[in-house]
């Protein structure tokens, strides 16, 4: 089972025939991935090692049946590749570019409520459900399958806290990369919701970071509706206010966004936040034992 | 990219919001030239990115050239609150009736453009909030929609009513300045209503969406305007995420999440950071080298870490770049890497073999952190 991504996904990868696309398409179908399709306008009737490449996602979904698009399209041209997905009905679009315009993710936000398609990124990792499927550049074999599902607003911090899990013989459902923009796709909610119906998902962990309200608004919704146990982390403790740590959303503005502030409200909703990474490989195994 | 008041101004002023006639200028003498055009009777504003210049002597009402002269001379000597002033803004002095608050900004959590008009003004929006919340009207902008007549009426309804079209007109402007430059946060406080009845601007705080620099080459230019700490400058020149910090151990990684991260177990380890810098994903040999040269020129490091989870970023493509770094320069403090994830085993073994005295080589992240604070407590 597991969420967003599993055995029944079909990818196709719009931007397959840059050097990302290129790259990541070829991994992530060497993990197990069905990658069924490319898309690159004008190059249609190409392969890339076997994908037979399109000039729209339409006809890529006609002929093939994808029902998820995997983005590498630069920064400029990523939110029309968006809303291409989006009409051409994809479940899930999954979009790693980062560096995009916030005013356009705001207007693809808009549009793309009470549309069936659920939006990971961008300037994110992608999602993995360990063993079955990868959709996106989190190094596979760092994974391991099991009953762990977490979710982050980061990337590598992502791999840091699953390695150590995983070299405590923890496996994961599926590790969702929600990315570091201001206006993203699926959140924590999102995330939590469906962790929390998957049958396959014993416990969260959820990595946040400073700037914006998702982890106040996780913290929240944990609250009032979570089942499972949630094991929490947030980067940025010591990041100066005012200053831009990397992520275009991870700022403190004002005496707003704080990590203290997000770890105190995941505390007061029973959320057991760890100091380090290794923390909360450790918590987590004290939950699961 | 936050811009300064005379910077955001002059976005107002092209798009039609009324201002009070000022002008820029960088030192005592321009300041009194000015203050003699426009009759004497002056506000004297130092250009700096932090609030609170009212009650810190960052904005002066004087009523003659020669003060208006002093109040200049001193902002740019002195500075304020320990920030260097380049730049002070002149303007005439105007008969206030009534100080309000407007501002449109992005809602992140929303995924939207919120408008706010407060009622009371001159102040701290956020104290405004918390101690009179109905002095406060919202409205929610669907960015795809834009800005409604009818939001507007609302926002505007509480203000009173000899004020209310002239700053209905104002914050439907501001609404444009910001679609037009890709603005995250635009906001005026206090906007202001004169005795003669109109409504001005009398600061301007707008806030550019780095990432859409891009579309808005006339707004590149305003960059130029900053002052920038040299290591940030060279950092910056070399395309990596740089911030200064004001600990001593230098601290280099792959990814945000993971730095911030790392910058966190130092300062539990005892220590703090020195910098944040993100190398980012797929970082070259070359990339690594000049981010180590950037962060060794900071003289306020006393110890380096490299935290490295190699996922697109390869460990030995990052250990060449460090052995590449140590070519060019000779540091006089020592390094410690840390490297998993991708080819790790790969990145150790050429580390190993160099057996350069400057690198000390870690298994975790949580032991580099304490080796690399210990280091830069040794050297202190």
């Amino acid at each position: 089972m597991a969420i967003l991504v599993d055995e029944t996904t079909r990818v196709v990868v719009q931007g397959l025939t840059g050097r990302e696309g290129r790259f990541h398409a070829l991994r992530n179908r060497a993990y197990g991935t069905q990658v069924v399709a490319g898309v690159t306008p004008g190059k249609a009737g190409q392969d890339v090692e076997g994908i037979p490449v399109f000039d729209t996602v339409a006809d890529a979904v006609a002929e093939t049946a994808a029902n998820t698009s995997l983005i590498f399209v630069p920064p400029r041209f990523a939110v029309e590749a968006v809303y291409e997905a989006a009409d051409a009905e994809l479940r899930l679009i999954v979009c790693i570019t980062e560096g995009i315009p916030v005013r356009d993710l705001a207007r693809v936000a808009s549009y793309l409520r009470g549309r069936s398609s659920t939006l990971v990124g961008p300037n994110c990792p992608g999602v993995i459900s360990p063993g079955t499927s990868n959709v996106g550049i989190i190094p596979g074999e760092i994974c391991t399958p099991g009953r762990v599902g977490l979710v982050s607003r980061s990337g590598t911090l992502t791999y840091q806290i699953v390695h150590e899990l995983t070299q405590r013989r923890i496996g994961q459902s599926t590790c969702v990369g929600m990315g570091g923009d201001p206006v993203h796709g699926i959140g924590f909610i999102g995330s939590l919701g469906r962790f929390n119906d998957d049958p396959e998902t014993g416990l969260v962990v959820l990595i946040g970071e400073i700037g914006g309200d998702d982890e106040e608004r996780a913290a929240s919704f944990i609250a009032e509706k979570m089942t499972k146990p949630v094991v929490g982390y947030i980067a940025g403790f010591t990041a100066p206010p005012g200053k831009r740590m990397g992520h275009a959303g991870a700022i403190i503005t004002g005496s707003r966004g704080t990590a203290q502030a997000k770890a105190e409200a995941l505390e007061a909703a029973g959320v057991k936040v760890g100091r380090t990474p290794s923390e909360v490989a450790e918590l987590v195994e004290g939950s699961l034992s | 990219m936050d811009l300064y008041e005379h910077q955001g101004k002059e976005l107002f002023a092209k798009q039609g919001i009324p201002l009070v006639e000022g002008f820029v200028v960088g030192s005592g003498e321009e300041a009194r030239r000015i203050a003699e055009r426009l009759g004497g009777k002056v506000a004297v504003k130092a250009q700096v990115q932090i609030g609170g210049r009212g009650k810190g002597g960052g904005i002066a009402l004087v009523g003659s050239t020669e003060e208006a002269e002093a109040a200049a001379t001193r902002m740019l000597s002195e500075g304020f609150r320990r920030t260097a002033v380049t730049r002070v803004l002149i303007e005439q002095l105007v008969d206030i009736d009534e100080q309000f608050y407007a501002a449109v900004s992005l809602d992140r959590s929303a995924g939207a453009y919120l408008a706010i008009v407060s009622s009371d003004g001159g102040m701290d929006i956020e104290q405004i909030a918390t101690e009179r919340p109905a002095a406060l009207r919202r409205a929610t902008i669907d960015p795809l929609l834009g800005l409604h007549d009818y939001q507007v009426t609302y926002a505007v309804g509480h203000l009173p009513a000899g004020a209310r079209e002239g700053s209905a007109d104002v914050l439907r402007r501001m609404y444009d300045v910001l679609v037009q430059n890709d603005a995250t946060l635009v906001e005026i406080n206090p906007l202001a209503q004169l005795k003669d009845g109109l409504v001005v601007a009398l600061d301007a705080k707008v806030t550019i969406d780095d990432n859409a620099l891009w579309r808005h080459p006339e707004l590149e230019s305003l960059q130029s305007a900053f002052p920038i700490d040299p290591v940030e400058l060279r950092a910056q020149e070399a395309g990596l995420q740089y911030v200064k910090l004001d600990g001593e151990v230098g601290i280099i990684g792959n990814g945000a999440g993971l730095v911030m991260s790392t910058l966190d177990v130092v300062q539990l380890a005892g220590a703090r950071a020195a910098n944040f810098l993100d190398v980012g994903g797929g970082a070259s040999a070359e990339v690594m080298a000049t981010s180590l040269e950037v962060i060794l020129s900071d003289p306020s490091v006393r110890s380096a870490l490299v935290n490295i989870f190699g996922g697109i970023t390869r460990c030995d493509v990052v250990a060449e770049g460090i052995l590449g770094a140590l070519e060019r320069v000779t540091p006089n403090v020592q390094i410690v890497v840390r490297l998993d994830g991708t080819n790790a085993a790969e990145g150790r073994a050429i580390l190993a073999r160099a057996e350069s005295p400057r690198i000390v080589t870690a298994e975790t992240m949580l032991e580099a952190a304490h080796r690399a604070a210990e280091l830069a407590g040794a050297a202190a």
